[in-house]
């Protein structure tokens, strides 16, 4: 298929930046949307232009890098998917494709495509891990029983790959579907309670920190989320924060 | 407590609170309101018990007042802190694929209320305040059914009042959800709250908007 790519070009993080139009032809429908702008930078490089900047790594859906806004949704058009797991089926001959940056103000512009998202490490840091001893006497595991539905859920918010495509599609760039998960995964489990207070405060006092909007519960991160981390995990996280703020 | 006021977090749940006053309040009128279509003598006791108990007058209406005006304030000031947090705009956003109208315009729906509200405080709050403590006029207490029926007899104030209640449909159909997700409510409640929601956000406003049309059409 051929196809014009509109696409956001950005020298760096003062430039302007602006949506530049581009013709990619022969494309493939196998092919993954991130083969197609490897396509367009090859065609690029080959005319001595310089080839547009994006994030990626694993390629299939595990790491959480690619990071595109593709006809004004993030990820693009298809669902439970990162822009890497996107086939150019899901395109037509002859459409016109925008792809822009995640925006939001506590993420960024680096270059063209690729955005600053540290913020998210920083919310990490600021109390999404356990401390466990690992001094040798490490506690088997299994000797904590935890209920089936427990464990299920808590692994269902550990699926967040910090994308950040939450982020991207809420209209008040809001953190609180990632914040919610990393504080899930914990709240759920016997290990996470020792800190579960300083978690939540810690976490969105962090959040609030960077910049992040205020959630207005529109449920588009749910909908856009690659990997379909529920909204229940924002409700849990408003309970955490309440549990925290009484035993304050 | 004190430092979850200051979050995002809190500022959501003091949303929420507000929300859940507003809404009560928005049922107890509702049912004043559909009285004077049953009976005009019970609408007229009802009214005149609100516009004279003491403990309605001077510390219901305050405290009405204070949330009516923190639920506006605090919206406001959430809009331009998400505002401020989108500092650029997409060139091309699909918001419709993701979310729903409702939720996306709360500030819009919520100005429409709040110039509604303006109008419907001057038509009846000030009339109110004139009558009692202005003009120190005698106590009525068979009047009110009368000024409703008179304030009815207008179609421009009927069309408004239609238009304002949908508004406030539209309002409530995402505003009653997610009062209830900001508090945190668990995910086995979800669906029986969202269910409640629909029917709250189309039944209170549908009850408001019959009650004008019935004193329109039976003049």
């Amino acid at each position: 298929m051929n196809l014009t790519l509109q696409i956001w070009r950005q020298k760096g993080p003062n430039d302007k930046g602006q949506m530049v139009d581009y013709k990619v032809n022969d494309i493939s429908e196998h092919m993954s949307f991130l083969e197609m702008i490897d396509v367009l930078n090859e065609q690029l490089v080959a005319s001595g232009d310089e080839p547009v900047a994006f994030d990626h790594d694993c390629r299939e859906g595990i790491c959480g890098m690619c990071s595109m806004y593709i006809n004004g949704e993030a990820h693009g058009p298809d669902r439970g998917i990162t822009t890497c797991q996107l086939h150019m089926r899901m395109f037509n001959d002859g459409d016109t494709i925008t792809i822009e940056p995640f925006r939001a103000a506590a993420f960024p512009v680096i270059k063209d495509l690729v955005v600053d998202r540290t913020a998210f490490e920083r919310i990490q840091q600021a109390g999404g891990f356990i401390s466990v001893n690992t001094s040798g006497n490490t506690q088997d595991a299994n000797a904590l029983p935890i209920s089936k539905h427990d464990a299920d859920e808590a692994m269902d918010a550990a699926t967040c790959i910090g994308c950040g495509a939450c982020v991207a599609t809420c209209k008040n760039s809001s953190a609180m579907l990632f914040v919610g998960a990393k504080v899930s995964q914990y709240a759920l489990l016997p290990q996470g309670q020792i800190e579960a207070t300083d978690r939540a405060a810690n976490m969105v006092a962090q959040m609030d920190l960077e910049g992040f909007g205020n959630c207005t519960n529109t449920g588009a991160c749910e909908v856009e989320c690659p990997k379909g981390i529920s909204l229940t995990n924002i409700a849990r996280l408003n309970r955490e924060l309440m549990k925290a703020a009484c035993k304050s | 407590m004190n430092t979850i006021l200051k979050t995002s977090i809190g500022r959501k749940i003091a949303m929420a609170l507000s929300a859940f006053f507003l809404m009560f309040f928005l049922l107890m009128h509702l049912t004043i309101n559909l009285l004077s279509v049953f009976s005009p003598d019970a609408f007229n006791t009802a009214s005149h018990f609100m516009g004279t108990n003491p403990l309605i007058q001077f510390i219901m209406q305050p405290i009405l007042i204070f949330g009516v005006l923190f639920h506006f304030v605090m919206g406001f000031v959430l809009e331009l802190k998400n505002r401020k947090a989108t500092a650029v705009k997409y060139v091309k956003n699909n918001g419709a694929a993701n979310a729903s109208w409702m939720s996306r315009n709360m500030i819009y729906s919520g100005i429409a209320i709040l110039a509604f509200i303006v109008l419907h405080f001057k038509q009846f709050w000030m009339h109110e305040i004139n009558y009692k403590y202005i003009a120190h006029e005698t106590p009525n207490a068979t009047r009110y059914y009368e000024e409703l029926v008179k304030v009815f007899e207008n179609p421009i104030t009927v069309a408004v009042y239609v238009i304002a209640f949908i508004f406030l449909a539209l309002h409530l159909l995402h505003g009653f959800k997610s009062a209830f997700q900001s508090m945190g409510i668990p995910a086995i409640r979800k669906k029986t709250f969202e269910t409640c929601g629909k029917i709250y956000a189309i039944g209170v406003p549908a009850g408001f908007i019959i009650v004008a049309l019935y004193h329109y059409f039976n003049q």
